[in-house]
C-alpha cells in the first residue's frame, strides 16, 4: 500500500479521472472518507443545520397531527396547495439519479461511473422526502394503507381507474426498484469497506451489509447482467413516473391541466431539476472532500448541458402551453393562461419564466460551466424555478378554474414553510449520514475507468 | 496425508496477468477454479466460459407473473368484488389499467432480478474458505487472484502449486478449509 504514492492532480480538460490514480489509490480515497478521515468542521455544520430542520419538520408534522390540515394554506378552491406541489417537487429531483445510473449505463456513458453512486442515494432520498407529502395531506394520514388494496371487513377497495391512485403504484415501485438498484450496486464496495476497516464492530457492520461478496468472476458475470437488466427496468419506469404524476393534472378536467403534453413536459422538467440538485450537491461536495481528480470539471460540464439541454426542452413546452391554450380557442383554457401571465400569481409566473427560460441560456457559455461557483448558483435558480413552477401549475389553475364564483386566493402559511423546509432537512439529514456511513463514489466503477484496467491480451497463443 | 485444503491460490497484482493465467489454466484442463478481482473484467468471463447464465429468463418470469398479478388484481377487484356502476360505463376498462399491470410488472422483474442475482451466487453467504487467506482482503482494492480447487479431477497440491508458479504470480498460497 505504501509503494503507490497518493496522486490527486487536477485534471486535464476533457478528462473523467485525473492521471495517476491506481486501483490501489481510488480506494483509499473514496473509503477514506467514510473509514479515516476526520468529519470537516463545514460538514458537522451543515450536518447542525440539517438536524435543526429536521427537527422543525418534526414538530410541524406532530401540529398536522393534533390540529389537522388546517394549519396549512389549504382551503377551497386550492386544495392541493404547496403539499402537491412539494410532492411533484421532490419527485422530479429523483428522476435524474435514475437517468444517471440507469439511462447512462445502457447508453454506455462512462462519465456516469463517478457520479452515479450519490445521485442515486439523492433519488432514494427524494422520493422518501416526496412520499411526506401526499401522505400528509391525506388529513388522516394515519389510515395511509386504505390507499392500497388489501382484504379488509370495510368491504371497500382502491378505485383503479383513479390516477391518484396509479401514483401510489408509481411512486411506490419507483421507491422500491430504486432502493434496490442502489443496494445492488453498493454490494461490492461495501465489501471493500468490510475489508478495509480495521474496527471489528464495523467489519461485521459492513460484512452483514455486503453479505458475503468476494469478487468472484462467477459473480461479476451474473452481476453485470443484473445491472443491465435492473437499468432496462429502471428506464421506463423513471419516464413512467413522472408521466403518472402528470396524470394526477391531465386526467382532469381544470383548464390549464387538461393537455396531452404533460408527460413530456413533466419529464423533462423533473430531469432539468434533478440535475440542478446533482450539480447542487457535487459542487460542495467535491471541494469539501478533495475529490476532484474524480468528480472533475468535465463531469460538472455534462451535467450542466444535460441540464441546459432539457430547461429548453421545458422552455419550450411553456410557449406550446401559451401557443395551445390561445390556438385552440377554448375561452377557459385562455383566461387560465392569461390569469397565470397577470393574475394573482403574475410574479411566481415571470420569476420562473426567468429561471427556467432565460436563466438556462446563460449555460450555452463555456466560460460559466467550466466555473464551479457559478455553476452552483444556478442550480439554484434552477431549484427555486421548477419550485415555482409546479407552484404556478397547481395552484394558479385550482385558484381560478371555470366558475368565477368560486375563485379564491391562496395563502400560504408558516407551518406551509416549516414542512416544505424541514423535508429540505430531512433530505440533507440522510444525505450526510449516507457520505459519512456509504461509499459516496462507486469504488468497484471508477476502477474501471483506469487506464490499467484495460486487458492486454497474450497474442500468438 | 494433511489436513484437505479448499485449494491453491495465486495472487496477481494486475488483470491481465489474472486473465491470461485463467486461460492457461482452462487450457491445462482445470475446471473447478475461480478468479477474484476488484472490478468485472469482461475478458475473464470469456477465459472462464461464464457468459451464459439465467438471470434474464428469471426477469422474464418475474415480470410476466408480475404483470398478470397486477392485472388479475384489478379485474377482480374491478368486475368482481367490488363493482361500481358509473353511467353504465363498461366495469372491465382495461385501458385505465394498463398503468397499474406496468408499474407491477417492473416492480416483480426487478425484484426477480435481484433475489435472482443473490440465488446464483449464493449470497448471502456468511463464510468461505477463500477469506483465509490473509492477502484475499486485497481482492477488493487491487489485487486479482486465481484460485484452483481441490476437488478439481486434475488437482494435485505440488503439481497445481507448480503450475500456478509459472505463471509468475505475486505469491502462491493455500486456501484452508
Amino acid at each position: 500500500m505504501a509503494d503507490e504514492p497518493q496522486v490527486i492532480d487536477s485534471p486535464a480538460a476533457k478528462k473523467i479521472i485525473a492521471p495517476g490514480y491506481t486501483f490501489g489509490t481510488v480506494t483509499d480515497q473514496i473509503a477514506s472518507v467514510v473509514l479515516t478521515k476526520k468529519t470537516p468542521y463545514v460538514v458537522m455544520g451543515a450536518f447542525a443545520v440539517a438536524l435543526g430542520l429536521l427537527l422543525l419538520f418534526l414538530l410541524a408534522v406532530g401540529l398536522l397531527f393534533v390540529k389537522g390540515l388546517g394549519i396549512w394554506g389549504v382551503r377551497t378552491p386550492t386544495m392541493w396547495g404547496w403539499a402537491i406541489t412539494n410532492f411533484v417537487w421532490w419527485v422530479g429531483i429523483g428522476h435524474a439519479g435514475t437517468l444517471i445510473s440507469a439511462i447512462l449505463l445502457l447508453l454506455n456513458q462512462q462519465w456516469r461511473n463517478s457520479i452515479n453512486r450519490f445521485a442515486e442515494a439523492m433519488t432514494v432520498f427524494a422520493v422518501v422526502c416526496a412520499g411526506m407529502f401526499p401522505v400528509l395531506h391525506l388529513g388522516r394520514p394515519w389510515l395511509m394503507y386504505w390507499l392500497f388494496p388489501y382484504p379488509n371487513t370495510m368491504g371497500i377497495e382502491p378505485n383503479f381507474r383513479s390516477p391518484l391512485v396509479w401514483d401510489v403504484f408509481a411512486v411506490s415501485t419507483y421507491a422500491t426498484v430504486s432502493l434496490l438498484f442502489w443496494y445492488v450496486g453498493m454490494m461490492p464496495d461495501l465489501a471493500t469497506l468490510r475489508d478495509r476497516s480495521e474496527h471489528r464492530a464495523l467489519k461485521v457492520t459492513y460484512g452483514i451489509l455486503a453479505m458475503g461478496w468476494r469478487g468472484s468472476a462467477r459473480h461479476w458475470a451474473v452481476y453485470e447482467t443484473a445491472s443491465l437488466l435492473l437499468a432496462g427496468l429502471a428506464t421506463p419506469l423513471v419516464l413512467s413516473v413522472h408521466t403518472v404524476v402528470s396524470f394526477d393534472f391531465t386526467i382532469g378536467i381544470v383548464p390549464g391541466w387538461h393537455s396531452t403534453f404533460f408527460p413530456p413536459y413533466f419529464v423533462a422538467g423533473a430531469i432539468y431539476s434533478g440535475f440542478a440538485m446533482v450539480l447542487a450537491l457535487a459542487i460542495p461536495l467535491r471541494s469539501i472532500y478533495g475529490l476532484k481528480g474524480l468528480i472533475t470539471d468535465q463531469h460538472l460540464d455534462n451535467a450542466a448541458k444535460v441540464m441546459m439541454a432539457t430547461g429548453l426542452i421545458v422552455g419550450y413546452s411553456y410557449i406550446l402551453e401559451t401557443f395551445s391554450a390561445w390556438y385552440g380557442g377554448n375561452v377557459f383554457e385562455q383566461s387560465a393562461m392569461w390569469n397565470r401571465m397577470a393574475g394573482p400569481y403574475r410574479y411566481e409566473y415571470w420569476v420562473l419564466i426567468a429561471c427556467n427560460v432565460i436563466a438556462p441560456n446563460a449555460l450555452w457559455s463555456k466560460k460559466i460551466r467550466g466555473n464551479s461557483v457559478l455553476l452552483f448558483i444556478w442550480s439554484l435558480i434552477v431549484l427555486v424555478g421548477m419550485w415555482l413552477e409546479r407552484f404556478v401549475i397547481i395552484v394558479s389553475s385550482l385558484a381560478q378554474d371555470h366558475l368565477p364564483s368560486s375563485w379564491g386566493v391562496f395563502h400560504s402559511t408558516r407551518w406551509d414553510w416549516a414542512t416544505y423546509l424541514g423535508t429540505i432537512g430531512l433530505f440533507l439529514f440522510l444525505f450526510m449520514l449516507f457520505i459519512r456511513l456509504l461509499p459516496m463514489i462507486s469504488i468497484f466503477e471508477v476502477r474501471t475507468l483506469l487506464p490499467q484496467a484495460k486487458i492486454k491480451e497474450e497474442t500468438g497463443e | 496425508m494433511t489436513k484437505p485444503i479448499y485449494g491453491v491460490m495465486a495472487e496477481f497484482d494486475n488483470p491481465s496477468a489474472l486473465v491470461n493465467a485463467a486461460r492457461a489454466a482452462r487450457e491445462k484442463g482445470y475446471r473447478r477454479l475461480d478468479a477474484y478481482s476488484p472490478f468485472p473484467i469482461e475478458e475473464l468471463s470469456d477465459a472462464l466460459h461464464l457468459h451464459r447464465n439465467m438471470l434474464p429468463l428469471l426477469v422474464l418470469i418475474g415480470g410476466i407473473v408480475g404483470g398478470m398479478l397486477g392485472y388479475a388484481l384489478q379485474y377482480f377487484v374491478a368486475v368482481i368484488y367490488y363493482p361500481i356502476n358509473v353511467g353504465g360505463r363498461p366495469l372491465h376498462s382495461w385501458p385505465a389499467f394498463i398503468i397499474i399491470t406496468f408499474e407491477v410488472t417492473i416492480l416483480f422483474a426487478a425484484i426477480a432480478a435481484v433475489l435472482g442475482l443473490l440465488g446464483l451466487c449464493g449470497l448471502p453467504m456468511p463464510y468461505h474458505p477463500v477469506f483465509n487467506v490473509p492477502r484475499f482482503a486485497l481482492a477488493s482494492r487491487n489485487r486479482f487472484f486465481l484460485c484452483i480447487e481441490s476437488t478439481d479431477p486434475l488437482f494435485d497440491h505440488d503439481q497445481t502449486c507448480q503450475f500456478l508458479e509459472t505463471l509468475e504470480p505475486r505469491e502462491v498460497s493455500e486456501v484452508a478449509h
